[in-house]
């Protein structure tokens, strides 16, 4: 059975995943996906995954969340506070939405893996750096390449070419 | 560890139904991304779960790659938001179709 703290990070990771949809404003919003994304992280903590934990929180809750917050900055103002929804489709989200937790989670309560518990230790994140540069050598140098270009990619994109460059040293 | 795989999973199973709902019903290019983030991250949880009651060090090294390549998608998408921005002057993606046919 589930204990206090689950329960109670249960509740920030689901509450502010709702907050981060559906607050007004998108700064506010944004805080609050962090607030999803930290909850992930204290999830992974009580799998007893502390190095991922840690990675979540340098990775998603240290750089990209304030990504997203500074590009949520650049929009106008009158953008950020806008919402731009209707009426029907909200309804036909919320019925998705529930058809997809309700069936997924009657399969999975249904299924085996309700009495699947463990006494063994965790694995120790000594193995995950020997899985890094022994099986999965080339993936980690891929994915290397993959951040290296889409970095690189993305910087391209943003590029302003209509801007001379003695207006970008003004 | 007193809580079990069921309840990892059915914390995932809702931030996945958020997401959806998210991806369907708003329109905002920026929210849409928050979303897939949601999404992205119900998938992470699934993983280290099934990798901690494996018990197996895969799933921890898998979730590690999904991360990295989330920060990459995340980066290459926040500049489209700018591109987009610049052009169009808003982040209602039903103004962006120029590719519609």
């Amino acid at each position: 059975m589930a204990d206090a703290v689950f329960l109670a990070l249960a509740v920030i990771t689901i509450g502010s995943a709702i907050a981060a949809l559906e607050m007004r404003s998108l700064i506010y919003g944004s805080i609050a996906l962090m607030g999803t994304l930290g909850g992930v992280a204290g999830f992974f903590f009580l799998l007893d995954a502390p190095f991922v934990a840690l990675f979540q929180i340098a990775v998603y809750v240290g750089s990209i969340a304030v990504l997203i917050l500074f590009t949520v900055m650049l929009v106008k103002r009158e953008l950020i506070f806008k919402k731009i929804e209707d009426k029907r489709r909200k309804f036909a989200g919320i019925g998705l939405m529930l058809v997809f937790m309700v069936a997924l989670g009657a399969v999975f309560l249904d299924s085996g893996i309700k009495t699947i518990t463990t006494d063994e230790p965790a694995p120790d994140f000594r193995d995950i750096g020997i899985d890094f540069v022994t099986y999965y050598w080339p993936a980690l140098i891929l994915m290397g390449l993959i951040l290296a270009g889409s970095v690189t990619g993305s910087l391209v994109l943003a590029r302003r070419e209509d801007v001379e460059n003695d207006q970008r040293a003004n | 560890m007193t809580s079990e795989l069921i309840d990892f999973t059915l914390v995932s199973v809702a931030l996945l139904g958020i997401g959806i709902y998210g991806l369907a019903v708003k329109r905002n290019f920026i929210r849409m991304l928050f979303a897939v983030e949601i999404i992205i991250n119900a998938a992470n949880l699934n993983i280290v779960a099934f990798g901690r009651f494996l018990p197996h060090s895969g799933g921890q090294t898998m979730a590690l790659f999904s991360i990295a390549i989330a920060a990459a998608e995340v980066a290459v998408g926040l500049s489209l938001i700018i591109v987009a921005y610049r052009m169009y002057q808003n982040v209602d993606i039903a103004d962006f179709r120029s590719l519609k046919g």
